[in-house]
């Protein structure tokens, strides 16, 4: 068994002359649920991307899986950040779990049966059968959700890394896939990573938190990471981390607060 | 046999026709797909610049096709479409470099002192008056640009309706990007001045849009793409014989048609 399925070591991103993060040293251990927090801007999503390999280092070492970071990492299951899919976009959600599966090959679109059972499997595992069949436009947010984390696991994802899924559900919708993911990491052994806007939704299934603010990254349980001092040492300025009786956390300062609000993106 | 297939030009304008109906009908899926029906108006206008270069210069207008086609191609590739930016960037590059083709081609049209019969011949084609080395020439086309379509087909289709995680598992997004505009361009070039512009852009769009809207999954998307394109082409050359009216606009009407009522059906 590895050690470690993710490892960062010193690891920094410059974006157009901005240095993004850096000295960033953290790993992730198999079937871990870890995730993703900070303000807007901070540089989630690119912690994300330099793991994909489609952002690169430009400092500092990644490793996913004991190896450098490449693109067309079979071994990661990616779901990026996007608003819902066009209405008008005219393809089953069946195909485009299948597209997750061998869009990358050469050659005319002709599914066999063997990549046909292991979609419906996957399509099966995510609880999407009821509307595979059905353009993926028309689908609710929930369901198209469902559908790209199929599409993410398919080709035998190890690792899930998935840019706030949560985004645009309602309530109940936010419980459901949170609870899918966890039951996906924990059954299939599947160390995911998910960035998020509101820590609230997903705070009874996650094991760790990465936060990222201020240039930096801190990683440890949300016990010790969402504090008052730990997170004003972070971001270099006074932030209050409140607890509602509700159970509910909300992290007040002169950046905005994470918390979720309806006007949010 | 058919008394309208009993004479050579009508055997030669059906073989044509139904060629160029195939292609269309296979690369048309990927053009509505992608939503880039613009470029299909485009890349089939801007050879006419081309052929008015090629009458100016005295040489071969197969030649000023693929010259032009193959440059606003690439010119529409460079400027348009990137992973973020949506298709508003794409939409206004294309608009000004179509305009640009078209006021070059008014220019050659003038240095040549040709008469406007052959911009309307170009515009509007000959498809009753081709040769059967036209239609050699045409299988040639059509297997390469299917064959080329076959070989990219599964990461196009990927890269069309998914760019972002598709670029993301290590496919050459902007690549297939490219090759698919030169696809669509260097097999314009060399039918258009066979059927002509109008026929070109009618079948690129409309039969390929109905058989969206008929069916979500990409393979019968396809197959209905190519049905209909053939069936319009084929009953438009059949009503242009047996009626005094322009295949153009029998075939246009027709494809016009087939689109207005799969909309409808698909409403209804």
């Amino acid at each position: 068994m590895q050690q470690s399925v993710l490892e960062l070591d010193h690891a920094a991103v410059r974006l157009g002359g901005r240095t993004v993060w850096s000295d960033v040293s953290l790993s992730v251990a198999p079937a871990e649920f870890v995730a993703i927090l900070g303000p807007n801007g901070a540089g989630k999503s690119t912690l994300l991307k330099a793991l994909l390999g489609v952002v690169p280092l430009s400092e500092g070492t990644a490793t996913v899986l004991g190896k450098p970071v490449r693109r067309g990492n079979d071994a990661i299951g990616y779901l990026p950040q996007r608003r819902r899919f066009d209405p008008d976009l005219r393809i089953r959600a069946v195909d485009l779990v299948w597209l997750g599966l061998d869009g990358g090959r050469w050659g005319f679109p002709l599914p066999s049966s063997e990549t046909g059972r292991r979609v419906a499997e996957i399509i099966d595992l995510v609880g999407a059968t009821d509307y595979s069949e059905r353009p993926i436009g028309e689908l609710s947010g929930g369901e198209q959700q469902r559908i790209l984390i199929a599409q993410a696991l398919v080709s035998g994802a190890r690792m899930l890394a998935l840019d706030e899924p949560l985004e645009s559900l309602d309530l109940n919708n936010q419980q459901a896939i949170s609870e899918l993911i966890r039951s996906i990491c924990r059954r299939q052994g599947v160390t995911v990573l998910l960035v998020a806007h509101d820590i609230n939704p997903i705070l009874p299934f996650v094991d760790r938190v990465i936060y990222v603010a201020g240039g930096h990254v801190l990683c440890g349980t949300p016990e010790e990471v969402i504090r008052t001092d730990t997170l004003s040492r972070l971001y270099g300025a006074p932030i209050e981390v409140l607890h509602a009786s509700d159970g509910r956390i909300v992290v007040v300062g002169q950046y905005e607060p994470v918390s979720h609000h309806p006007e949010d993106h | 046999m058919p008394d309208l297939l009993q004479y050579q030009f009508m055997q030669n304008a059906y073989a044509a026709g139904t060629l160029v109906a195939l292609l269309a009908g296979v690369a048309g899926y990927f053009i509505v797909l992608r939503g880039q029906s613009f470029i299909a108006h485009t890349l089939s206008q801007i050879g006419f610049p081309g052929a008015a270069a090629a009458a100016l210069l005295h040489i071969s207008p197969v030649a000023g096709l693929l010259a032009f086609c193959g440059a606003g191609a690439v010119a529409i590739g460079a400027a348009g479409r990137d992973l973020d930016a949506g298709d508003r960037r794409e939409s206004a590059a294309v608009g000004s470099i179509l305009a640009l083709a078209l006021g070059l081609g008014i220019l050659f049209v003038r240095l040549y002192g040709g008469s406007a019969q052959s911009v309307y011949a170009f515009l509007f084609g000959t498809i009753l008056g081709i040769t059967q080395r036209d239609v050699l020439l045409t299988v040639v086309v059509v297997l390469a640009g299917i064959g080329a379509l076959a070989a990219i087909g599964r990461p196009l289709l990927f890269a069309s309706v998914d760019p972002v995680v598709a670029e993301a598992r290590g496919v050459p997004v902007r690549s297939l990007s490219f090759a698919f505009l030169l696809v669509v361009a260097l097999s314009v070039a060399v039918t258009v001045q066979i059927v002509g512009t109008l026929l070109i852009f009618a079948l690129l769009v409309a039969p390929p849009a109905a058989a969206l809207q008929l069916t979500a999954h990409p393979a019968f998307g396809v197959i209905a793409s190519v049905a209909l394109s053939v069936a319009v082409t084929w009953a438009g050359l059949a009503l242009a014989y047996y009626t005094d009216f322009p295949v153009g606009f029998y075939i246009t009407t027709l494809a016009f048609g087939v689109y207005a009522g799969a909309r409808l059906r698909r409403a209804l």
